[in-house]
């Protein structure tokens, strides 16, 4: 038998963590879940492709046919250069919005239970959990950049911009991530969660400027669009893809000071899907 | 010497339900406690306020002399952990899902393969180490789990229901293992478990629990002879629970999660 590490001392167990501990260790955390996120990618890459279908159909179906007909008015920018950031970002919110429903896997199959025992506090794991959905939302829209790319969308070739993309698909899969955790932590049951889930997606995804301009939408949608998280994700997007207009401070305060309160409120429902 | 656990007075409510009726144990360190009961006696309920899954009073649970209400996150560090399901994550190797509990502990970098590999070969599992856990059986599933929570070095290793779903040759390999761990660590090993012949074969003492209450304390030889000359674990446990259908009080989350467990071990 091997010989086992040495077990640490009781009186090195440390204090409760202070908040600069407690960044440090939430940033070890969200590596750790997001490295366990690309390995999963890496071993079944079928979800990619899969996960591919349904942004595809935007872009080739209604992207197309709404070019052709001139119904959504963009200005200069044709509707399908405008219409591939909102995919990307509905791309994304979708997979962020279901992962609530991994977590009630996880719950039911003992796994959050295991990683609630370790030397993590709650909101450094909710934090890892919904930055591991980012990385994957990631992964997704590599797939779906090719996509537009192939369609003939015209794409900024600044990498600064780039970056840009991924902290904001980051912070918005983080913050319907936690979302989706916080309703589990509400619902405790994947049924109840799936339907949920469903109703609210859609309606985050027309109530926002993903498809058309603000300006096209009636009062009451632009009032609900203002305080949509997902309209500061595409406007961030399609200013740093293709260089419409964007207030790129504004959205990415908005998304990031979304996804810390996200973050706090799962967190303080997690230990609820462990009890309940 | 200060105690590997210790509950004084332990009480957990859920609505109208008294899950943990005032409980008093003490698990001397480096022993193998087991706590024993039927569905519903409570025994869960008191591994997850040991665990700090489920409040505390404080004071009322010590682990190593911390106490779990105030002193969380070092508690965590000194246990290892193996809930009830089969909870290893089938879509990783061997290898990536203890990796990932090491570096949850924080295992130092430097340090992190070697650890991961010392526990799987402990396990007996570092010539399947890199293959897809879907592949693996269930007993090679909780050897796995037991890996997993071997490699931060836990001072308290806390399995509930460890054997639970497994056919009588994999039971053994996980008895074994932690048989094997505790002679070779001096590890304090307390583990929940309603399969009476393990825990007379493998805890050096046992507590029966019984609608919350720890109804009786003991060896396994003096909770026997308590009861009569050749009686079995299992007439000490019908002595102290009855053994009539009306008393089961496993509720449809417990059934639910034995066909899950089912299930997933095929």
């Amino acid at each position: 038998m091997s010989v086992l590490p040495a077990a640490p001392p009781v009186a090195s167990a440390e204090q409760e963590p202070g908040p600069i501990r407690l960044t440090r260790t939430a940033l070890s955390r969200v590596a750790t879940m997001c490295l366990v996120e690309l390995q999963k990618l890496r071993h079944d890459r079928s979800e990619l492709v899969t996960r591919a279908v349904q942004p595809a159909l935007w872009l080739l179906v209604f992207g197309n046919v709404f070019t052709r007909l001139h119904a959504i008015p963009t200005g200069d920018v044709p509707y399908l250069d405008y219409l591939a950031p909102g995919i990307l970002a509905q791309s994304a919110l979708f997979i962020a919005i279901f992962y609530g429903i991994q977590i009630i896997w996880e719950r039911d199959a003992g796994v959050l239970a295991k990683l609630l025992v370790t030397p993590t506090p709650r909101a450094a794991l909710v934090a890892a959990k919904a930055f591991a959905a980012g990385i994957r939302a990631i992964a997704q829209a590599v797939v779906v950049l090719v996509l537009a790319l192939l369609l003939g969308v015209s794409l900024s070739a600044n990498p600064l911009h780039w970056l840009g993309v991924i902290v904001a698909l980051m912070l918005g899969s983080a913050f319907f991530c936690c979302l989706s955790i916080t309703i589990a932590g509400i619902v405790l049951s994947r049924d109840r969660l799936m339907g949920i889930g469903q109703a609210i997606t859609m309606p985050l995804f027309f109530a926002s400027n993903a498809l058309y301009p603000v300006e096209l939408m009636p009062g009451w949608l632009q009032v609900i669009n203002h305080v949509n998280p997902l309209s500061y994700e595409v406007e961030a997007l399609r200013g740093l893809m293709i260089g419409t207009p964007a207030r790129l401070l504004l959205d990415f305060g908005v998304l990031l000071a979304a996804a810390a309160v996200m973050i706090t409120v799962a967190s303080a429902l997690l230990p609820r899907l462990v009890r309940g | 010497m200060t105690p590997a656990v210790r509950c004084s007075g332990v009480r957990q409510v859920f609505g109208e339900t008294v899950a943990v009726n005032g409980i008093d144990l003490e698990v001397v360190p480096g022993e193998v406690f087991g706590l024993l009961g039927p569905n519903g006696a409570g025994k869960t309920t008191t591994i997850r306020m040991i665990t700090t899954l489920l409040p505390a009073p404080p004071g009322a649970i010590e682990v190593l002399g911390l106490d779990v209400a105030t002193r969380r996150t070092a508690v965590r560090r000194m246990l290892g952990y193996v809930p009830q399901q089969l909870s290893a994550d089938g879509t990783l190797t061997g290898r990536e899902n203890v990796a990932l509990f090491a570096r949850l502990f924080d295992v130092p970098q430097k340090l992190r393969s070697a650890q991961v590999a010392a526990v799987l070969d402990v396990v007996d599992l570092a010539d399947v180490a890199d293959r897809s856990v879907k592949t693996y059986s269930g007993g090679m599933v909780r050897r796995l789990e037991l890996a997993q929570a071997l490699v931060s070095a836990p001072r308290v290793l806390i399995l509930d229901e460890p054997t639970v779903g497994l056919d009588p040759v994999a039971r053994d390999g996980v008895w074994d293992r932690i048989d094997e761990i505790r002679a070779a660590t001096g590890m304090t090993v307390l583990v929940t478990t309603h399969a009476m012949q393990e825990a007379d074969e493998h805890c050096d003492r046992v507590a029966l629990m019984h609608r919350g209450r720890i109804e009786a304390l003991g060896t396994p030889g003096e909770l026997r002879s308590a009861i009569g000359p050749d009686a079995t674990l299992d007439d000490v446990f019908r002595h102290h629970t009855g053994n009539t259908l009306t008393q089961e009080k496993g509720g449809m989350r417990d059934v639910r999660a034995a066909r899950r467990t089912a299930g997933r071990l095929g």
